[in-house]
């Protein structure tokens, strides 16, 4: 089919304005949240229900036609980046809240609704939805769903993945499957809707997500704690999980990411620290008023400078406007930079921070930190200048390097980006061939032609006919002839 | 290599006599005692064609449909290494065949615990994988699915793979970990797992209410989940003898903060029913019963899942007047919407020519009607092989079940592992 009989086909399926075709228009989309990588796609089409995205990917199904699924477009590794020949799908639309059912604690939305969306809709009733990306008023459920997103008080209450108890899914051939249970728990079969959560849009697409709604807890309490460095700071985290103390987030700022969320939101960090951590404790007032002293104690007792306690909901807001800004607010200090994505092990971090350090220094670069303490989830923002000659090429081999890092100490390459288009090649370093193919089995099953978000998240699929079995070593190789890189 | 050079190599023997899964007569036994040796297994078993089925602590092989052929069971009871215990960041890596009360004592010492507590202390952490087991306090931690973080599988051609890893947090590739979840040796065998951990509670309270029908059962428990409370455990117990029943709900932490809790929860409850906090003695004999499901002896058992919410209208119809009238007795993770039924037959009262036998399948066939109209379903967890030879043990698996299929003929396109046991006869 050619690109005029498939504008009219996905025109006879959303009405022509759910289809952009102007080369101009389809320019807004040409990337996500990461404008390093740009495509522009065939089309666009914007279906505003279940049934046109169905029909929307049968219809490219019928083309031969690759396509990409979009939500707000806030992703940080190309996930939504278009191909060129394909069909880029956004779910911006499909925007309606479905249903909430507070006596079985669930709501069940459109892929399009904003995460924060959720949260406004039932709050009233004291409940909210729990994962809590720093996007969150702009992001989408299906690209938290796509990527597994997590936040800050995904520490103790765990990531997108633990929130979704149901999908309704369009396969990638057009069909309508329902994964998970819904309401109901312990559905028979597999748990294809764990395998869907995190698949970065590459098994179908999302058309309804049931989601689980928690109770909003009795007591809140926050405190912003000061060290004279990360070490100081890493300690007490250490102390306070040592305790046995599961907060709800703990998040730690170095100088540099307090020195622009300063600039950018004016939270009046303590003057001349090296550290800053935001302790949030929730849960039932008697057992959050116990610990919530122990942590100020074990703060102290790890050499905090300073510790101030929020003493209401709007102190607590500006703490966390300063972690939740960090990102955006770096642009104040530095022209340009990388946000890195990366895990180890908790109990690494003072290494791996010196690590870091050095590494930049060799490089003379700059590297803010801000990340989620509490499960070693790092955001090292590499500060460069695409001005200066060579500096952009010293700030992407520093990021690698950093990832190089965290596997090395037993890490991952990404806690909630994503692999998306940027990492993809960094996944074989975490897994082996065999480990890719296996997943690449998941693929196949979903989508046997490689049509769903090509060219994302794995480096070369194997193509879904060949036999996989257990990698064995070419002839060639063996004679020493050539190396597989 | 087919086993038959293993078998000269000590790792593939006759099984002992009389070894039979669910009723299905297994000649041979493999007991690998590393990732590599299994896979060596299950390559030769490739080679020779071989049905393969896997057993861990062997609590619960007569889950599922019998298999349809099994020429060698895998059995995991050499792997039983804990690997690594990283305290300070509150991760284990194990052998499939630890056992998960020996788990569970090697963490004690650092104030941890994987937060798991299905009531069959013999079962191993690969097996607890493979059937999705879960207990009480699946209400505050969630299942195996919200726990495993990690895990490294041996495919039907003896592939070793591996997926997540030793990080809680960790969105590279897919979460092959969570496939393999309740996954019951269908696409492979369990080699190892990481789970996060979670702090061991210093304190524990308990509440009890005497529930004398179940729309009070439903009151309750729905006052419980709109409180602010937490409590680790909601559960209900009926007995053969029928109502009253009784609501045990469990607060674990530290003692100020259970002891605040179970008495805002017992005066909640108050306005239910007659509720109370249980003493220091009745504690503890209150937390060593929760979660024991009384089938060793019944003959058979059932576990329904259904909206929380639905959980007084699914009394109703068990304790009713109606077709679904059950004698046996009753246990429900009463705020997850678990329930589980155990028979007044005992074992071996229930022969093939018993007039009951047609009886039970229509009953079977009714329940899952009913719970299927509530958005839940019934699984068959123990029956005699004649009468699963009647009835499916999974009952419907929904509109992905052809996808499930799917991912069943890539992952085992031979169909040799566990044939048959799982739902559509996957
Ligand atoms: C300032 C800033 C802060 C951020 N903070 C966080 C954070 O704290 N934690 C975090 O985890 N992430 C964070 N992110 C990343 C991003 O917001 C999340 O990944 C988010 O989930 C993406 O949602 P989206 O709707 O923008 O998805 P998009 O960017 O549009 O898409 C992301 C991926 O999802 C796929 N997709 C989208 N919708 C569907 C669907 N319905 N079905 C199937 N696949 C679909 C796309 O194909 C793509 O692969 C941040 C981003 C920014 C810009
Ligand atoms: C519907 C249902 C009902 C249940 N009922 C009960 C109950 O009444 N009481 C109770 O205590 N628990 C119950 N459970 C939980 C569960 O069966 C057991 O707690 C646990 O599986 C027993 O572990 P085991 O090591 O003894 O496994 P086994 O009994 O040895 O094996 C259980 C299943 O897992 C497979 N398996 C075991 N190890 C592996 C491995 N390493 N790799 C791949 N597959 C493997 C086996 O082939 C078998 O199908 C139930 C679970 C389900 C899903």
């Amino acid at each position: 089919m050619d690109r005029e009989a498939l504008i009219r086909r996905l025109e006879e399926i959303t009405g022509p304005q759910g289809v952009i075709s102007e080369r101009n228009q389809l320019r807004t989309y040409e990337c996500d949240g990461l404008a390093n990588f740009r495509v522009v796609p065939s089309v666009v089409v914007l279906p505003e229900t279940a049934d046109q995205a169905q029909g929307v990917v049968r219809a490219c199904h019928e083309a031969g036609v690759p396509f990409v699924a979009r939500g707000s477009g806030t992703g940080l590794s190309g996930g939504a980046l278009p191909v060129s020949d394909g069909v880029l799908i956004v779910l911006a639309r499909m925007r309606r809240i479905l249903e909430v059912d507070l006596d079985n604690q669930r709501a069940v939305v459109e892929p399009g609704v904003l995460n924060l969306q959720v949260t406004k809709e039932v709050a009233g009733d004291g409940f909210y939805y729990a994962p809590d990306p720093s996007s969150q008023q702009v992001c989408s459920i299906g690209g938290n769903v796509a990527e597994n997103s997590g936040g800050a008080h995904c520490l103790k209450y765990g990531f997108t993945t633990n929130h979704v108890t149901g999908l309704e899914v369009v396969l990638p051939d057009g069909e309508l499957v329902h994964l998970g249970g819904g309401k109901a728990p312990d559905p028979p079969g597999y748990d294809l809707l764990g395998a869907f959560v995190g698949s970065e849009g590459t098994l179908g697409i999302a058309t309804t997500v049931t989601l689980r709604l928690l109770r909003k807890p009795e007591a809140v309490r926050t405190l912003l704690a000061a060290f004279e460095g990360t070490d100081q700071a890493g300690d007490a985290v250490s102390r306070i999980i040592g305790a046995g103390i599961v907060p709800a987030a703990i998040e730690m700022m170095d100088a540099l990411a307090m020195e622009a969320a300063e600039a950018a939101v004016h939270v009046h960090y303590p003057e001349g620290a090296g550290a800053v951590l935001v302790v949030e404790l929730d849960g039932p007032e008697a057992e959050v008023a116990h610990q919530f002293d122990e942590v100020e104690r074990l703060c102290q007792e790890a050499g905090s400078t300073t510790i101030q306690i929020a003493e209401d909901d709007d102190q607590r807001a500006l703490f966390w406007k300063g972690r939740k800004s960090a990102f955006a607010a770096v642009g104040r200090i530095s022209p340009d930079y990388y946000v890195q994505d990366g895990v180890i092990p908790r109990t690494a971090l003072p290494e791996v921070l010196r690590r870091i350090t050095e590494l930049a220094d060799e490089r003379g670069l700059r590297v803010a930190n801000v990340f989620h303490a509490g499960d070693g989830n790092l955001h090292p923002l590499v500060l460069y200048d695409g001005e200066v000659e060579g500096q952009e090429q010293r700030a992407e081999e520093l990021s690698a390097e950093i990832l190089y890092t965290c596997l090395d100490h037993g890490g991952s390459i990404t806690g909630e980006h994503g692999v998306g288009f940027d990492k993809k090649q960094y996944l074989p370093k975490q897994f082996s061939a065999e480990d890719l193919d296996t997943m690449q089995l998941v693929r196949c099953a979903f989508d046997p032609d490689g049509r769903a978000n090509p060219g994302k998240v794995f480096p070369t699929p194997r193509l879904c006919g060949e036999r996989p079995g257990p990698r064995r070593v070419h002839p060639v190789e063996q004679a020493g002839l050539a190396e597989v890189f | 290599m087919g086993t038959q050079e293993l078998e000269q190599g000590g790792l593939v023997g006759p099984a002992p006599a009389g070894t039979a899964v669910d009723g299905v007569p297994v000649a041979r036994l493999a007991r690998p005692g590393s990732v590599e040796e299994a896979s060596q297994v299950l390559r030769a078993a490739a080679e020779d064609g071989l049905a393969v089925v896997f057993a861990g602590g062997a609590s619960k092989l007569g889950l599922g449909n019998p298999p349809e052929r099994a020429d060698l069971l895998v059995s995991s009871e050499r792997l039983d290494q804990v690997l690594e215990h990283a305290a300070g960041d509150l991760v284990v890596r194990a052998q499939a065949g630890v056992r998960l009360a020996d788990l569970q004592a090697a963490l004690a010492p650092a104030g941890q615990w994987l937060a798991l507590d299905p009531p069959e202390p013999r079962a191993t952490v690969g097996g607890v994988v493979a059937a999705n087991a879960s207990g009480p306090r699946r209400l505050r931690y969630g299942t195996v699915r919200d726990l495993i973080i990690g895990i490294t599988v041996v495919l039907a051609d003896g592939t070793v793979a591996h997926a997540g890893g030793k990080v809680v947090k960790n969105v590279a590739g897919y979460d092959l970990a969570k496939l393999f979840c309740g996954s019951l040796g269908t696409l492979g065998m369990i080699a190892e797992v990481i789970f996060r951990l979670h702090p061991l509670p210093a304190a524990a309270a308990v509440v009890t209410l005497e529930v004398e029908e179940p729309a009070q059962a439903g009151r309750a428990v729905q006052r419980l989940l709109r409180s602010p409370l937490e409590p680790s455990a909601v559960e209900l117990v009926v007995d053969e003898w029928g109502w009253p029943g009784r609501l045990t709900t469990v607060f674990e932490g530290i003692q100020p903060g259970v002891e605040a809790q179970a008495t805002a929860a017992a005066e909640l409850l108050g306005q239910v029913g007659s509720a109370a906090v249980a003493g220091p003695g009745q504690t503890d004999a209150a937390l060593s019963q929760l979660g024991a499901l009384p089938f060793e002896k019944a003959e058979l058992a059932f576990k329904a899942t259904f909206p929380p919410a639905e959980l007084p209208a699914v009394l109703a119809e068990l304790r009713g007047r109606g077709p679904l009238r059950w004698g046996g007795s009753l246990r429900a993770h009463a705020g997850t919407g678990v329930l589980w039924l155990a028979s007044d037959a005992r074992e071996g009262e229930l022969p093939a020519d018993s007039p009951a036998v047609p009886r039970m399948v229509g009953w079977v066939t009714e329940a899952r009607e009913r719970l299927a109209a509530r958005g839940g379903g019934l699984v068959v967890v123990k029956a005699p092989p004649h009468l699963k030879g009647q009835v499916d043990a999974w009952g419907p698996a929904g509109d992905a079940l052809g996808l499930m299929r799917r991912v069943k003929e890539r992952f085992d396109p031979d169909r040799r592992m566990s044939p048959g046991r799982f739902v559509g006869g996957i």
